[in-house]
């Protein structure tokens, strides 16, 4: 089957041409470098995105945050629940822990708040 | 009298002020408005910022904080809170804030770097009333991610903007339905990442060529009737629909703000709505230098801060007194070449030229000639106005020209 994809790694935005058969991958092309490939390959098989959000602070504010490393796509409105029943402890600095484990991610801080 | 000051403590501020510093001219000063430094930054909480600077992708935030760590340990003075009324032409700022009243400053050189702002939806005419729950992209932004507030459940964006296709997602993510982005052109101006990874991960529709013909609702938005437009981007009747929201976001593009350029009588461009400079991004006014969102919208950061980087160099070079332009070539554009920066070269020393293109044009060449010859050439398979170009010139090429022209030539 051949499936067109516009790659979100960089700006550039490069449109993807893929053939798979059944769940695999065979031929990537429209890629102007390998990452383009990757993306591909992990997006037919397990789709995954980063989430950027914020998180209620102790003190009512708000304090920046992300996933750091992607999750799977699908996952998405289950960790903005997560991240939205989440009261963070003031103060923050940028990359602390705010919330451990979240379909294997961690959220962290992308701000600090003192 | 101040060395460096610098009008603006966003992306571009930062950057010119942290060169200048590593170049040699200490004495810096980088004026505020805002309470904290980071500019739109602080409320782009959103990923993709840094890849081109710092190989790997930040937020907003991560992105803002990687130059202010650097500002603060090198200790370059900033004044916060801080409003600046007025620059003139021999570089004296007049800016007012609590602490101070109102002051005045001499400076060997300025760098503005005041930043962009959103297109007022004044400037678009649409029937009806002006009820609430209508807001900017960039506004709705600012409530989501820095306020903690949603301004409405099911929203219609007009516009397909980066800032638009953003908080369509944001919006979602935060529980409100966004049931289409209306887009007047027959193009998106926004990055196709943001299409993709935006729009079509949540089923958000995206209607090119269509546009908000009316607004309806009295004391709230109770509706819109969208169209779609023919070549001309006029309404078809026969293709309106009628959609229910309680609230409109719009995304309609970004305006340098250079309010503080004419008070110094810089010569502006009526293409870029910002100033007219050189290779230094050095404006019309000798040692008044413009930089970042506020000299032509860009749509990576990344670019905004090296661009902040040749005018931090250049005024050092000024304030040490090399002054001396030896040439003046003039950039001229074919139209389908919409504007260059710098839109002058007045030294001999290769030249990176940023240019936007007025159309979507596949696989064409990029040309740069003295008027009778093509000095220079490059193939793109696409260009489109959303995404700004560039291209190096060595020194050798435009030697002994007296004028550039850049022109695209279809192939
Ligand atoms: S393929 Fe490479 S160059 Fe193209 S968008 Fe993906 S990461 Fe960017």
């Amino acid at each position: 089957m051949e499936r067109k994809l516009t790659c979100i790694i960089c700006p550039l935005g490069c449109e993807l041409t893929v053939q798979t058969e059944g769940k695999n991958v065979v031929d990537v092309k429209g890629n102007t470098c390998p990452r383009g490939k990757v993306y591909a390959e992990n997006e037919c098989t397990n789709p995954q995105r980063t989430i950027t959000s914020t998180v209620r602070c102790s003190d009512g504010g708000l304090v920046s945050v992300k996933t750091d490393k992607p999750i799977p796509k699908e996952k998405m409105l289950e960790c903005m629940a997560v991240i939205n029943e989440t009261v963070a402890e003031l103060p923050i600095s940028i990359g602390d822990v705010i919330v451990d484990d979240v379909f294997g991610s961690k959220i962290v801080a992308t701000q600090n708040k003192a | 009298m101040r060395d460096l000051v610098i009008i603006g403590g966003g992306p571009a501020g930062m950057s010119a002020a942290i060169a200048a510093y590593e170049n040699g001219i200490t004495d810096v000063l980088i004026l505020e408005r805002d309470e904290n430094l980071g500019g739109i930054l602080q409320q782009c909480i959103h990923n993709g910022f840094g890849l081109h600077k710092f190989g790997e992708e930040l937020t907003g935030p991560e992105y803002a904080w990687r130059y202010e760590e650097k500002v603060r340990a090198l200790g370059i003075e900033c004044k916060l809170n801080t409003m600046v009324l007025d620059v003139s032409n021999d570089k004296v700022i007049t800016a007012t804030n609590a602490q101070d009243g109102i002051f005045q400053i001499q400076a060997k050189a300025v760098i503005l770097a005041m930043g962009c702002r959103e297109r007022s939806k004044g400037a678009l005419n649409i029937a009806g009333s002006r009820p609430a729950g209508i807001y900017s992209a960039g506004t709705a932004q600012k409530f989501v991610n820095m306020k903690g507030y949603l301004p409405g459940k099911n929203v219609v964006i007009l516009g397909s903007g980066d800032i638009g296709l953003i908080m369509a997602r944001r919006m979602t993510l935060e529980g409100a339905k966004v049931h289409a982005v209306c887009e007047l052109m027959p193009y998106s101006g926004g990055l196709a990442r943001n299409i993709e990874q935006c729009l079509n991960d949540f089923n958000i529709p995206l209607k090119l060529s269509h546009t908000i013909v009316k607004i309806h609702g009295k004391d709230r938005v109770e509706g819109v009737t969208i169209a779609k437009v023919d070549e001309r981007r006029k309404p078809i009747a026969e293709s309106e629909e009628y959609i229910p929201c309680d609230t409109i976001l719009f995304s309609v593009g970004l305006i340098p703000e250079n309010e503080l350029s004419k008070s110094a009588k810089v010569d502006l461009s009526a293409i870029t709505n910002g100033a007219v400079v050189d290779q230094d991004r050095q404006t019309s006014v000798e040692g008044i230098f413009s930089c970042g969102n506020v000299l032509h919208v860009h749509d990576l950061v990344d670019y905004v801060s090296e661009e902040a980087e040749i005018a931090g160099k250049a005024a050092v070079e000024y304030i040490n007194g090399n002054k001396d332009k030896n040439i003046l070539i003039p950039i001229k554009t074919d139209g389908k070449v919409r504007y260059t920066v710098p839109q002058t070269i007045t030294k001999e020393k290769d030249v990176a030229v940023y240019f936007r293109v007025s159309d979507i044009y596949k696989n064409v060449k990029v040309n740069v000639s003295d008027g009778n010859e093509v000095l220079f050439s490059k193939k793109r398979v696409k260009v489109a106005p959303g995404e700004m170009e560039s291209v190096t010139l060595k020194k050798e090429v435009f030697a002994k020209a007296k004028e550039l022209y850049f022109s695209l030539e279809e192939m």
